[in-house]
């Protein structure tokens, strides 16, 4: 397929995790960017190298001060499957376009990078050399050159396997890197506040990059336990509102979740966790409510609606009820005097979310959540659905042998009309998804026949 | 509670519709919380705000200067969204109550944070 010349080639270096949400998450970020995803690159899969083209270096920057996907870009000056083909095509690349990076007055330096397979040090000053063709005119500077150069040489996936040559060498000048960083620093293992629940970093910065997060933003989290998912949002510039039907939980009271602790300090709550990281400015508010019966007046306030609902395996699922529909001996919150513990079906609270999103979220808005499934009896067609709502993106994670939950990216793309409008639509959809009401039974039941298994055999 | 947040909340009681709005606010203990100013954000909220009911939340805390309404040209009047910054974003009302002006129905606000759960009789489904 030929590309439009005023594109450039970049190479991305992309790390080797969640690899599903790799690709929703470069699409997303480029479509926030202005660009669009444009590639001659077949499958994406496994490879940790992508070939895209992206028409300016400014929208190529602002990807990867956002994404946690990638490690690396690279403006790609040739690509080959052996030395041969890579020196022919880096010849065939316009030297106008070299020239800048090349000059006499700049300093430089070549790296580079062999995948799944270690060089000695005269390997790789081999490689090096035997670019001495390109009209490099500066001087070397290893310690902080101006302009940086990479070889990248790809020997595959297969650790067991490693081929005598490369499958693909590369050469690019390097652009910028990746957030990965935040991973480390924002480690839920250093936050103040946490939940028995609370997302993993690089988790929650991926899915506020799938809900296209940006500066000035408002971002909701209708279950928002300790607001792990509000931080990421924040980090990128968002204000953030967050409910929950948890009074303990949003007041930061009760039982602490790490190990050797017993109750939650004073510093430990939603606004406390924003101020760790120096985001406090951008909380707005949270409330105790329930996600099912939401207080927000009519209207579209919401830019994304970013959340894990409880899968009821961890944190149980909830509603407020009256009452005569508590059974005795479920806890009531004291202080917030409302009975709180009516069963919530799994499908009842997606339809509400999806109808909830499809209502409050501006035209182009986002909502990004957590499905959990039960693999077995998992299709397709059981992705809820909304007709003001189109599905972007579906990535699997997988949480035990025989379930997994799926990160569901929707984008509104039709003004809400009236409530009752959809509510028929929508009954139907959700016997497709009733299998999985029980998916509480259905991820126990993995580890009670493993018990029933194991005894058997110790028996004989 | 922010005042911003304030103007967005409706009462769900059962039958009451969009006479829930706004609830009547009366608080027992207010803060001011200086918040950086981001005059993008403010700007962006000035279209969301229904301003009868902003209006009525601060003459209730006392305050002064709350602009009437939006000012022509206001995305670039410094002073018009500095006044707005803090009304929405720096006043905290720390304790107090939210009131359903239909119903009468009362939801507490304690430690800045409001309180909407309802029993299932009394709210919509």
């Amino acid at each position: 397929m030929a590309l439009p010349c005023s594109l450039t080639r970049y190479l991305l270096l992309m790390a080797q995790e969640h690899l599903e949400f790799r690709l929703p998450e470069i699409k997303s970020l480029l479509s926030l960017f202005g660009g669009q995803f444009t590639s001659s690159q077949e499958a994406y899969g496994k490879s940790p190298f992508w070939i895209l083209s992206i028409p300016s270096e400014d929208i190529a920057r602002n990807l990867m001060k956002r994404t946690v996907c990638a490690k690396s870009i690279f403006e790609l000056w040739g690509q080959g499957k052996s030395p041969e083909e890579l020196y022919r095509s880096l010849k065939n690349y316009p030297v106008e376009k070299m020239v800048p990076y090349l000059h006499s007055d700049s300093t430089y330096k070549i790296k580079i990078h062999t995948f799944n397979k270690t060089l000695t040090q005269e390997e790789k000053v081999k490689r090096i050399d035997a670019l001495e063709f390109l009209p490099f005119e500066g001087k070397v500077n290893l310690k902080k050159p101006q302009h940086v150069f990479s070889i990248l040489e790809d020997y595959g996936l297969d650790p067991n396997c490693i081929p005598e040559h490369p499958h693909n060498i590369y050469f690019g000048r390097w652009i910028a890197d990746g957030q990965r960083e935040l991973i480390e620093s924002y480690s839920v293992k250093k936050r103040h506040f946490i939940g028995n629940t609370s997302m993993d970093a690089g988790l929650s910065f991926i899915m506020a990059n799938h809900g296209k997060v940006k500066e000035n933003d408002i971002v909701f989290d209708p279950f928002v336990g300790t607001g792990g998912l509000l931080i990421a949002s924040a980090h990128f510039g968002a204000y953030v509102y967050g409910t929950d039907i948890d009074y303990n939980t949003v007041h930061g009271l009760g039982k602490a979740s790490r190990k050797n602790q017993r109750w939650r300090g004073p510093d430990e709550n939603i606004r406390a966790n924003l101020r760790q990281y120096g985001l406090e400015k951008y909380y707005l508010d949270v409330l105790v409510s329930d996600a099912s019966k939401p207080s927000w007046r009519k209207g579209t306030y919401f830019d994304a609606i970013i959340t894990d609902p409880p899968y009821g395996v961890r944190e149980s699922t909830r509603r407020t009820g009256s009452q005569k529909e508590i059974p005795k001996g479920i806890e009531k919150c004291p202080e917030s005097h409302v009975p709180v513990s009516l069963s919530y079906h799994l499908s009842d609270m997606f339809f509400d979310l999806l109808n909830f999103a499809a209502e409050t979220l501006v035209l182009g808005g986002r909502l990004v959540y957590w499905l959990p499934v039960y693999t077995p009896e998992y299709t397709e067609e059981m992705i809820p659905w909304h007709p003001c709502l189109q599905l972007i993106s579906n990535c699997e994670q997988k949480l035990s042998s025989h379930t997994s939950r799926r990160l569901i990216t929707m984008e509104k793309m039709k003004k809400f009309e009236n409530r009752d409008q959809y509510s028929h639509l929508l009954s139907d959809q959700i016997l497709l998804y009733q299998g999985h009401n029980s998916f509480r039974e259905k991820y126990f039941s993995g580890v009670t026949k493993r018990f029933a298994k194991e005894e058997k055999s110790s028996q004989e | 509670m922010k005042l911003l947040t304030h103007n967005l909340l409706t009462s769900h009681v059962r039958g009451v519709g969009p006479r829930g709005f706004p609830l009547r606010l009366q608080a027992t203990e207010v803060r001011i919380n200086p918040v950086e100013f981001n005059p993008d954000f403010v700007a962006r909220m000035i279209p969301k705000v229904e301003w009868a009911a902003l209006l009525e939340a601060a003459d209730t805390l006392h305050l002064t200067e709350v602009p009437k309404g939006p000012t022509e040209g206001y995305e670039r009047d410094e002073q018009f969204l500095r006044k707005m910054h803090h009304v929405l974003l720096e006043v905290d009302v720390l304790e107090g109550t939210l009131q359903c002006p239909e119903s009468g129905r009362l939801f507490p606000i304690s430690r800045g944070i409001p309180n909407m759960l309802l029993n299932d009789e009394d709210s919509e489904t």
